[in-house]
């Protein structure tokens, strides 16, 4: 076995796979499949302050190689997180992240003061990249300033390690990078979802209840690979590199391309045990290529 | 049994008729305990058409062969990729899903509604039913004579009862138009599959009949397994998914406008 170990701050991962925000439930999900304690992370469903209904059905599309999604960040909040999933997740032998969403930078911040109290939860993800919310999400990680406010403030109140979720939806993903560094954020995770639509000719209607929706699978892989290089080009702290990835060699590609760690999404939906065949796929190609630890694989690139 | 994603072979694929296949996909990892209105979840390909899974609801279950089969109508590239698939072919499927339908108790008796290719849940619910001693009946509604399937098959667990739009067999209209329906028969319980305009109007039926009804719902999904949350239905209690809290609910539990 190589080793597949590597650090994201303080974070210890015992391998460079983790399931995406809202691809994953809380992990108990996936009890009947496999031990998720094998990850090296498991993120959690977004979590909001108070309880969200979400958006109105239907809220799934699907697409070429793809799928557009309009979730709206579904969930009973973080009260009842603590009360009844909290205890649960506890037990995992893994790093169990809470990904985090407000409408308002003094959402974010309540928010966080509360996950900062739980001992289990080594890490946050601040989300400022959902596309599905009428307030706060992407609007936070399509600008600058807010980028920049909303992180300064969250840091202010959180010890522990800090990802923040960046947005694809940007002219210059780098700079939104480089602002949330600047800032304190101890590492990025792109990409979320990139905004998009789908139409049904039959009815002449928008599939999705909210029209547009947030595109994710193979079909956006190219664009996240080329947006992992460039911000782990424009950054210092680890990148985790998302977006369509479907086997350990596209996971390899986003570390080659500079992400110190990978998150796996949508292909949960379709192979429940996806992930740990890319641990392995992954442990299999290091020993191919006598790799001896995954950070001789980052950002090895050759040009 | 616990959720699993198994390899399963098919051993039979039944041409229907012009459009429906009955596919039975034979199981290494012993089959237990499925309920009626249980579903599967199988990946049809990896081309770029057929790119989530497509959920099918449980037709019946052989526990002697090991197998389970789904009943497939041709909608899409999805289902028509699974309507030419051969015996020894193999199919990647996530099973058993969801809740199933809650079984009547001996010497009960139920009506079983199922619409188009919404009957596929209500043969092994009238097989189960009636190995538990439930009186059964079972209310067939389709398009036209050529649109109606297994209706002998049916008539081996309950008394069958049809319904065609264009009155080319049983009665004419919907199956909410069917005497049966019409009046208190004395059911104990109904149980309803098919399109949502159907199963709303055969819910208000049983409401006004003041009969216990449950129905299973088809919202789109990308999982099946509760965790993309995209299949919800409005429900008493908020958002649910149909899924894991379903696929069947008690019509009490919907915030159907009944």
């Amino acid at each position: 076995m190589a080793n597949l170990s590597i650090n994201i701050h303080k974070l210890e991962l015992k391998n460079p796979v983790m399931t995406a925000s809202g691809t994953f439930g809380n992990g108990t999900e996936f009890d009947d499949f496999f031990d998720v304690s094998q990850l090296g992370a498991i993120l959690l469903k977004g979590t909001t302050l108070h309880n969200r209904e979400g958006n109105e059905y239907p809220r799934m599309a699907e697409t070429p190689s793809g799928m557009l999604n309009a979730v709206g960040l579904q969930n009973k909040g973080i009260d009842y997180f603590i009360r009844h999933i909290y205890p649960k997740v506890s037990e995992y032998k893994t790093n169990v992240i809470i990904n985090v969403n407000g409408s308002t930078v003094e959402e974010y911040i309540e928010l966080t003061e509360k996950v900062n109290q739980l001992d289990k939860i080594p890490a946050i993800e601040l989300n400022i990249s959902c596309p599905n919310v009428k307030e706060g999400g992407m609007a936070f990680g399509t600008n600058v300033k807010m980028a920049e406010k909303v992180t300064r403030e969250v840091r202010k109140v959180y010890e522990k390690t800090l990802v923040v979720k960046l947005s694809p939806n940007v002219t210059d993903i780098a700079e939104i990078a480089r602002a949330v560094e600047a800032q304190g954020a101890d590492s990025v995770s792109l990409v979320n979802t990139f905004l998009g639509m789908a139409i049904d000719a039959n009815t002449m209607k928008p599939v999705l209840s909210t029209i547009t929706g947030g595109l994710s699978g193979p079909a956006i892989k190219p664009i996240a690979l080329r947006m992992v290089w460039q911000v782990a080009r424009a950054v210092k702290v680890p990148v985790i590199g998302i977006g369509g990835i479907m086997n350990a060699t596209d996971a390899i590609e986003f570390i080659l391309a500079g992400a110190s760690a990978v998150q796996i999404g949508t292909a949960n939906f379709i192979n429940p045990n996806i992930s740990v065949d890319i641990i392995n796929g992954i442990n299999d190609y290091m020993e191919k290529h006598k790799l001896k630890s995954i950070n001789d694989l980052i950002g090895g690139l050759q040009m | 049994m616990n959720k699993t994603v198994s390899d399963l072979t098919i051993i039979k694929n039944t041409r229907l008729n012009h459009d429906n296949y009955l596919l039975e996909l034979q199981s290494y990892i012993k089959l237990e305990g499925i309920i009626p209105g249980q579903f599967v979840n199988i990946l049809v390909s990896d081309s770029q058409a057929t790119f989530l899974r497509r959920p099918f609801s449980i037709f019946e279950v052989n526990y002697h062969q090991n197998s389970i089969s789904v009943l497939v109508k041709v909608v899409g590239p999805g289902t028509e990729k699974l309507s030419s698939l051969k015996p020894s072919d193999t199919l990647n499927v996530i099973f058993p899903l969801g809740n199933g339908f809650s079984m009547p108790m001996a010497k009960e008796k139920i009506l079983l509604v199922g619409g188009g290719v919404g009957i596929a849940p209500m043969m092994q619910m009238a097989k189960d039913s009636r190995e538990l001693g439930a009186e059964v009946h079972i209310l067939l509604g389709a398009r036209t004579k050529m649109d109606h399937i297994l209706i002998e098959e049916f008539s081996r667990f309950g008394t069958v009862y049809l319904t065609s739009d264009d009155g080319s067999v049983g009665v004419k209209g919907f199956v909410t138009n069917h005497p049966v329906l019409l009046q208190n028969n004395g059911f104990n319980q109904i149980y309803c599959c098919g399109p949502e305009p159907m199963m709303k109007a055969v819910a208000k039926k049983a409401k006004e009949l003041n009969v216990r009804c449950e129905v299973s719902l088809e919202n789109a999904m990308a999982c099946g397994f509760g965790v993309c949350l995209c299949c919800v239905t409005k429900t008493t209690g908020g958002n649910k998914c149909v899924c894991t809290d379903g696929p069947v609910f008690n019509i009490n539990d919907l915030s159907w406008p009944i």
